[in-house]
């Protein structure tokens, strides 16, 4: 689905990633865990088409087309889905008329007419009942006083709502005490099939025992610089990141 | 028409013939340009008015002969010729219609073209419509739904035939003819615009309104508005303006009293969108518009106006709280984009004890443009536990434009409360890429953004004119983001 080749990308010329290459298949669950400072948030970005990053090599590819000239709303048209670390505030603009929005600019962008308001309603009915989302919440405006667990859980709504084919959660978990992370870590898996796939970026492990991933990365100086099963995250818990520090140092 | 110079002009206003209106000759009903008593008199005659009005509009005409144009406003233009603008033009067919069968095709093209089907409207949406196109209303319709209520609502020049006494009664009370420069030459040369009366305990069952266009090049516009609420009645009012691109200045300087009597209330909506210039600021209207509105007892005015037009704007509607526990409210979006100006805000005078005022102001500036509120809170001595509520937000895209904020407060008695609160933010780049993120492209994220500042005002506007706000609010707003 996703294939990322030798992906050099830069901001203000300064060189953040620096070849990264990763394979997401549909059905996956990739986790990307890394230091602070190590190029995360960046590559979640230059997935997602960011204009402020350069991408000076390399490619992406999704779904077997090259997606590197596409803007931001193109690449969510196409089924890419980016749940923000920091969601903004969108004052005035309500959490139903936002994905209103979202919904039928994707579905203008696919040459379909806009979602009849019935089958709207039901939708959301549906998403909020599948995600334990108190229906009052929907007609606050977009993430305005929002508390750092119902900021996530609305990212998590979001993409209930556009059901995405990759996903991609940027520290979906930083701000959560342990309940609000299992909400909204139940609420990913429910999502979860055999066609989608998603990218856990995470710092610590506590997130991974809920999303349990197929695959991790470790991401050190804008390179992937070691990859294994699940069981990795939980020696860098123990182990801490010097640990592989030193290990590609030496 | 021929060419006709001013020296024509001056050549006929010579002749004896002038006394039976030299105008008639004109087969497009236009006046030459050029200001002066002899045009005074000439538009009073024109429009058949009683001797009094010939007299009031000399007397304004004398007064503004005198006076200078404002330069206080935080705006910037070339200043208008008034010898060079034509005080008086109206589409050329006439005389009034029964019904829309006889109305000139040309006419209900441009209609059309303005995404005003009259037909429709009777059918669909219940709103009694007085068309101005040019200065003169051409068809008026639900008059007798209306009528039947004792609701008068017609243009200001069949008022003045028709119901002279309530006309005389109440014109230049609230905008005396000497208020200030624009008003006074709207009062010598206004050549139509709306007129209405509620009588007491009346509620207006439809939302009156009116569309405004300039029609012609060239044409300066002088729209007189007076609405009249009676003790205990209600109405709401729309008013919509449109213009067509035109490559030089055009001058607005309107001029619209209301008058809510005792337990009276007033709603009046405006959407305006006059020509606001192109991209490179050549053009546009200059909209110097005086509006204001006086509360007796109990009585309430709201203003609500969406300011999306204009090359330059100049417009402070305001409520006079005369009466003991009257209230005013104003509430206002301003977009401007390109090299717009515009210096718009509201007055509340309290004079009455408990009166009460509040005032949203949510300006949006975008390109090189300049936007300010300006706003003052009058608490007169006698106004014994008067409250005002003030908020004005300015939304700023890209650096290139201004927003400012004039508040003027004036408080004479100490049991006064007066809130301000303001706020400036920026569409930032993090907003535009979480929308782009979720699939909405740039132009349709920088709407739902400003739809979003200025919804506590949107939802001020009755439904239909909501929906047409929000849509001005899209356009007027088109390539602010390189």
């Amino acid at each position: 689905m996703l294939k990322i080749e030798n992906l050099h990308a830069s901001i203000d010329d300064k060189a953040i990633l620096r070849g990264i290459n990763l394979e997401v298949k549909a059905g996956e669950v990739h986790a990307i865990m890394g230091p602070n400072g190590s190029g995360k948030s960046t590559l979640a970005s230059v997935i997602a088409g960011k204009e402020d990053y350069e991408v000076t090599q390399g490619h992406i590819v999704f779904n077997n087309e090259n997606i590197d000239e596409l803007a931001a709303e193109e690449r969510a048209h196409k089924g890419i889905f980016l749940s923000f670390q920091y969601p903004v505030e969108i004052p005035g603009v309500s959490v139903t008329n936002f994905m209103k929005t979202a919904i039928n600019e994707t579905r203008k962008a696919k040459g379909l007419e806009e979602m009849p308001a019935k089958d709207m309603l039901k939708l959301i009915r549906e998403k909020s009942e599948l995600l334990e989302i108190d229906r009052k919440f929907l007609s606050r405006s977009l993430n305005e006083g929002f508390s750092g667990g119902e900021k996530k859980r609305n990212e998590i709504f979001q993409m209930a709502m556009l059901e995405p084919q990759l996903a991609i959660l940027d520290e979906t978990d930083s701000g959560l005490d342990i309940d609000a992370l299992r909400i909204v870590a139940n609420g990913v898996n429910k999502l979860k099939n055999k066609d989608n796939a998603v990218i856990v970026i995470t710092h610590y492990q506590r997130l991974l025992d809920y999303i349990v991933p197929d695959f991790v990365h470790v991401l050190h100086n804008g390179r992937i610089v070691k990859s294994g099963p699940k069981e990795l995250a939980h020696e860098l818990e123990e182990k801490g990141y010097d640990w592989i520090k030193d290990e590609v140092e030496a | 028409m021929s060419k006709y110079t001013e020296d024509d002009l001056r050549e006929e206003l010579k002749t004896k013939e002038y006394q039976y209106g030299f105008y008639t000759d004109i087969a497009s009903d236009t006046f030459p340009i050029g200001l002066n008593e002899e045009v005074v008199r000439a538009i009073s005659l024109k429009k058949e008015e009683p001797e009094w009005m010939t007299e009031w509009r000399l007397e304004a005409f004398r007064a503004w002969e005198k006076m200078t144009e404002p330069e206080w406003a935080n705006v910037h233009y070339a200043k208008p010729d008034f010898q060079a603008i034509s005080y008086y033009s109206a589409p050329n067919s006439k005389p009034k219609y029964n019904s829309l069968d006889e109305v000139d095709p040309e006419l209900l093209a441009t209609f059309t073209k303005l995404g005003i089907s009259l037909d429709e409207q009777k059918a669909l949406s219940g709103v009694a419509m007085d068309v101005v196109v040019d200065s003169v209303s051409v068809a008026t319709t639900f008059k007798k739904a209306l009528g039947e209520k004792g609701i008068i609502f017609c243009s200001i020049s069949e008022a003045l035939r028709e119901h002279p006494d309530l006309v005389k009664k109440y014109i230049g009370t609230v905008v005396p003819q000497k208020d200030n420069f624009y008003a006074a030459l709207n009062s010598a040369v206004f050549s139509d615009g709306s007129f209405c009366y509620i009588p007491k305990g009346v509620r207006c069952p439809m939302e009156l309104s009116t569309y405004f266009r300039i029609n012609q090049g060239g044409t300066g516009q002088f729209e007189r508005t007076l609405v009249i609420a009676d003790e205990g009645s209600y109405v709401s009012y729309l008013e919509g303006c449109t213009a067509p691109s035109r490559d030089e200045n055009q001058l607005h300087a309107a001029v619209v009293e209301l008058i809510a009597l005792d337990d009276a209330e007033i709603k009046y909506s405006t959407v305006q969108n006059w020509f606001p210039g192109n991209a490179e600021g050549k053009g546009g209207v200059y909209n110097f518009v005086t509006k204001r509105g006086l509360c007796e007892k109990n009585a309430k005015i709201s203003w609500t106006q969406v300011e999306t037009g204009s090359a330059v704007t100049w417009k402070y509607p305001s409520c006079v709280l005369k009466g003991d526990n009257s209230v005013g409210e104003f509430y206002s979006i301003a977009v401007t984009n390109n090299y717009q100006q515009a210096d718009t805000g509201t007055k509340m005078i309290h004079l009455g004890k408990n009166t009460k005022s509040t005032i949203i102001s949510k300006g949006i500036s975008a390109g090189k443009s300049q936007n300010s509120y300006r706003g003052l809170v009058k608490i007169s001595p006698n106004a014994d536990n008067a409250r005002n509520f003030s908020q004005c937000d300015s939304l700023l895209m890209g650096n290139d434009c201004g927003a400012h904020t004039f508040p003027y407060i004036e408080a004479k008695n100490k049991s006064a409360k007066i809130e301000h609160e303001a706020t400036t933010s920026k569409i930032g780049e993090d907003q535009i890429f979480y929308c782009n993120q979720r699939g909405i492209d740039t132009e349709k994220a920088i709407a739902l953004i400003v739809n979003g500042f200025s919804k506590e005002v949107l939802n001020k506007l009755p439904m239909e004119f909501a929906v047409e706000a929000q849509k001005l609010l899209e356009i007027s707003l088109e390539g602010s983001v390189g």
